[in-house]
């Protein structure tokens, strides 16, 4: 008695829904998304509201236009140099401390830019370059080449690592030589990964504020700044705003359009053998890197404590270090649980109601990651303040929203919900379905569901997604100055405070720690890659 | 009774996987759905449960109208247990906290008393404290069945319980599970592709195909009495033969059978292969013995499926135990020896094996 009728499991019941049922569940992914990006309306809304804004600050737009198309071309071909070259040096080749070097390189992102500016403009002097140079076009596409490397090089490398080691040796069997093999083969074939290795790096040049505004160059950011402060015109910094976010959507719809259709699916697999270098070459692939890395962050780590030590015995440290140092605690860790517990709601709100209308809600949830958080911060600023002074005028309770911490934690929600969703829903899509379903038939709602399972079973996503959401704000810089209540300065501000007055040793303490505490996620991300790995 | 369900339907698209569906179980009734994959019987487990929402029909539970007539419970307040296929045992809890899942709104009295009955149940008291992933694939779907049955449901639905379990380990642990549920006198409904399956552990059996029930009945009764052409052959092997029923039996080329007597007229005779017997030498049975010749044979250990042509020209399967050996070309006696079937002649109603 043989029947052969069985296809054994290869079910997906929960992707089988068919009506959308506008729940609980689905309307708090609507909520969220609408609290979250609502705000970002006002951007091309100012240019109806006042269209002629702008006119006023008519010199402003093209100086930053200019500044703006310079500092991206030059990140952008020096990530793509230095990104590459030392994904394909790692990747292609084998030399004494290599492992080590391969993870070393990843150092630079715990470095923001502003404190390698506030290293370089300290220490120039001392290797006999003039300031001038530092704060010149040029000195600031070869900081945030240096500071924003590691997004092509980990991309990149992640693309070498998977490509199959035989296309390599075809390539080399049809008569070419390694390098050229490298070249025109492995190179090509990593385009899309290295493309959005140095898209991201120029959305991180474009968000910028620190840097661009210590080097004084005029680009978006630095003029949203200016007439925010200089001229208080609320629209024509929105209006500037606007623009930068095109500028961010060209650039990903650039990187969208050259991936193109092709589809570089690989054979998995770890790359060709690699090639064992020897002697001055094997000296130099490891001596460069250390370089580089020696350069970016050890020289910068040991120039900031030494400064430290100095402020703290010389009493240059300013007052209010303490309670920057406090601000900056206290705005990162709540930031935690509110940016996390926001992620962990819209995630798992699409899980529990999957429908067209929650994903397109987690969609424009994460739309802020793009914006820079200059622009986040004029843009949630008119619509708090509009709901503050209808709060105001009903219970006169004064200015609730925006003269305090509220407006900073709409913004960096914003600004960073992207990052937490990225890990949070990472960590959810690995639970079962069916384990949702055996727990609600065990008698538990949703969210008995979510307390009892889920939060124990991606404990670790949530605390990975913490800890970006940490240092993330605790290095913000631009929304925080725009937003912060009167005596909320934070490490961030203290930092470029202090660089913008040449008072580097008061600046150097809370760089160093801002530094530290970044250093604890990039340490995360290089144990769990190598575990990964092996 | 426990669970009803009265014109139940649930299309997904253009896909109807529930077609009006009427079913009624309880009293510690263990009944099986039976059908082929995509017929709709995952689809009616998760109504059951409350995972899907019925385009229409009513479902009722412990007497209760838990989907339908403009009523909708959540899963989550039906008193419903169930055991997935893939088990689904929460990996941050040891056994123990899984069995008792179901209980927290119990005092935590009450809570370690039943989750020590549920783990004595399926015999697992000893590995209370282990994870799941420190278990065996027997002990695992022990302790899914433990965890359903701890709150005491009205029903318990098991979704393919068996298909993730190695085929050596299964029949031992049909039966297990078997006892299980009736010293726990649950009520229960297992869904399965199996035929072996469905027919050796249900009391019922419920064929289902294209969202319907084609038919429901004991095990014998859906094996020996289908009642049509597609539930013969998809519970096993039959032959059909032409044959004219009067008066409460039927004619065929292999002799006459008495078969209830409402069937009258042209007929397809259905005899199962196990039912076709076949003797050497001297006729047994007497006239009801028939002349054939070996064909062909297959050979399967425990037993042997020999093909014999009778003088007609129609070859018909016979399965018996693997002795004697017969060989192409000998000539033997056949007979029917077991229930004969009679269906209402429909040709082209034939299930594709």
């Amino acid at each position: 008695m043989e029947v052969t009728t069985a296809v054994r499991g290869g079910r997906t019941p929960i992707a089988r829904r068919s009506r959308t049922r506008i729940d609980g569940w689905a309307a708090t992914t609507i909520l969220v998304a609408a609290a979250v990006a609502g705000p970002l309306v006002v951007l091309p809304a100012s240019f109806v509201a006042s269209p002629g804004a702008l006119s006023d600050f008519a010199g402003l737009l093209p100086d930053a236009l200019v500044a703006t198309a310079i500092l991206l071309v030059g990140v952008g071909a020096g990530t793509l140099v230095l990104g590459t070259g030392l994904a394909a040096l790692v990747s292609f080749f084998d030399f004494p401390g290599r492992r080590w070097i391969e993870w070393a390189l990843v150092l630079p992102l715990a470095m923001p830019g502003y404190v390698f500016t506030l290293f370089a403009l300290g220490s120039a002097g001392d290797i006999g370059l003039g300031l001038a140079t530092v704060r010149s076009s040029l000195g600031a596409i070869a900081i945030f080449t240096l500071v924003l490397y590691p997004y092509v090089y980990l991309l990149a490398r992640a693309a070498f690592l998977s490509q199959a080691g035989d296309l390599l040796e075809a390539a080399r069997g049809l008569g070419m030589s390694r390098g050229r093999a490298l070249l025109r083969v492995a190179v090509p074939m990593a385009r899309p990964a290295i493309i959005g290795g140095v898209a991201l790096a120029l959305m991180e040049t474009l968000a910028d504020f620190g840097t661009v505004n210590l080097l004084g160059m005029q680009t978006f950011t630095n003029a949203i700044y200016k007439v925010w402060f200089g001229a208080f015109d609320r629209d024509a910094a929105l209006q500037l705003g606007t623009m930068l976010v095109t500028i961010t959507l060209l650039l990903l719809a650039l990187e969208r359009f050259t991936r193109g259709r092709a589809r570089y699916g690989q054979s998995g697999g770890r790359g060709s053998e690699s090639v064992r270098l020897r002697g001055v070459a094997a000296v130099a692939a490891f001596a460069g890197p250390l370089l580089l890395v020696t350069l970016v962050v050890l020289a910068p780590l040991v120039q900031l404590g030494a400064w430290s030590i100095d402020s703290i015995r010389d009493g240059l440290l300013a007052p209010e270090f303490a309670t920057a140092a406090r601000n900056s605690l206290l705005l990162a860790g709540m930031s935690i649980a509110l940016v996390v517990g926001v992620a962990l709601l819209l995630a798992y709100g699409r899980r529990a109601s999957p429908s067209r209308t929650s994903g397109a809600a987690v969609r424009v949830a994460t739309i802020g990651y793009g914006v820079p958080g200059s622009v986040v911060a004029v843009a949630v600023i008119v619509p708090l303040g509009w709901l503050d002074h209808r709060l105001d005028d009903a219970a006169g309770v004064g200015l609730l929203l925006t003269g305090t911490v509220v407006g900073l934690f709409v913004a960096y929600t914003v600004r960073f919900l992207a990052l937490a969703f990225q890990s949070v829903d990472t960590g959810l899509e690995r639970v079962p379905r069916s384990l949702d379903e055996a727990a609600r038939g065990l008698g538990s709602d949703r969210l008995d569901v979510l307390a009892r399972v889920h939060v124990p079973l991606i404990a670790p996503a949530l605390l990975t997604a913490g800890l970006l959401v940490f240092t993330e704000v605790m290095k913000e810089l631009p929304a925080t100055l725009l937003l912060r209540p009167l005596g909320g300065d934070t490490l961030a501000i203290a930092v470029w405070q202090a660089t913008t007055e040449s008072l580097y040793e008061t600046a150097a303490l809370p760089a160093l720690l801002i530094v530290l505490v970044g250093l604890i996620p990039v340490g995360v991300l290089i144990r769990l890659s190598r575990r990964v790995a092996s | 009774m426990s669970v009803r369900l009265d014109g139940v339907q649930k299309h997904f698209g253009s896909t109807q996987a529930v077609a009006g569906v009427d079913l009624e179980l309880g009293g510690g009734d263990l009944v099986a759905v039976l059908g082929p994959s995509g017929c709709g019987k995952t689809t009616l487990l998760r109504l059951i449960a409350g995972f899907e929402t019925p385009d229409a029909g009513t479902i009722i539970v412990g007497g209760d109208v838990v989907a339908g007539a403009g009523v909708w419970v959540p899963p989550e307040q039906r008193r419903i247990g169930m055991v997935f296929q893939d088990y689904a045992l929460f990996p941050h809890l040891r056994v123990s906290a899984n069995a008792g899942f179901g209980l927290s709104r119990r005092s935590a009295g009450e809570r370690r008393k039943l989750t020590e009955r549920a783990l004595a149940l399926v015999s697992l008291q000893h590995k209370a404290d282990r994870y799941p992933h420190e278990l065996s694939g027997g002990e695992r779907q022990r302790v899914a069945l433990a965890r359903a049955l701890a709150p005491e449901p009205e029903i318990v639905l098991l979704d393919e319980p068996f298909s993730s379990l190695d085929a050596t380990l299964r029949a031992g642990l049909r039966r297990e599970v078997e006892s299980i549920l009736r010293e726990a006198k649950a009520t229960a409904l297992l869904v399965t592709h199996d035929q072996e399956e469905a027919l050796s552990l249900s009391d019922r059996v419920a064929v289902m195909r294209d969202g319907r029930i084609q038919q429901d009945g004991t095990p014998e009764e859906v094996y020996g009495r289908p009642t049509d052409h597609w539930v013969t052959s998809f519970l096993g092997d039959a032959e059909v033969l032409p044959g004219t029923a009067a008066g409460g039996a039927v004619e065929c080329e292999l002799g006459r059978f008495p078969i209830p007597a409402d069937i009258e007229g042209d007929v397809d005779v259905v005899i199962r292969p196990e039912s076709v017997a076949l003797g050497q030498g001297r006729a047994p049975r007497g006239d009801r013995s028939h002349e054939g010749v070996v064909v062909a044979r297959e050979y399967y250990g425990h037993d042997q499926l020999v093909v014999v042509e009778l003088p007609s020209g129609r070859k018909v399967r016979s399965r018996s135990i693997g002795f004697p050996i017969w060989h192409p070309g000998d000539h033997v006696r056949v007979w029917v020896d077991g229930p004969v079937n009679a269906l209402a002649r429909a040709a082209t109603d034939r299930v594709t094996r």
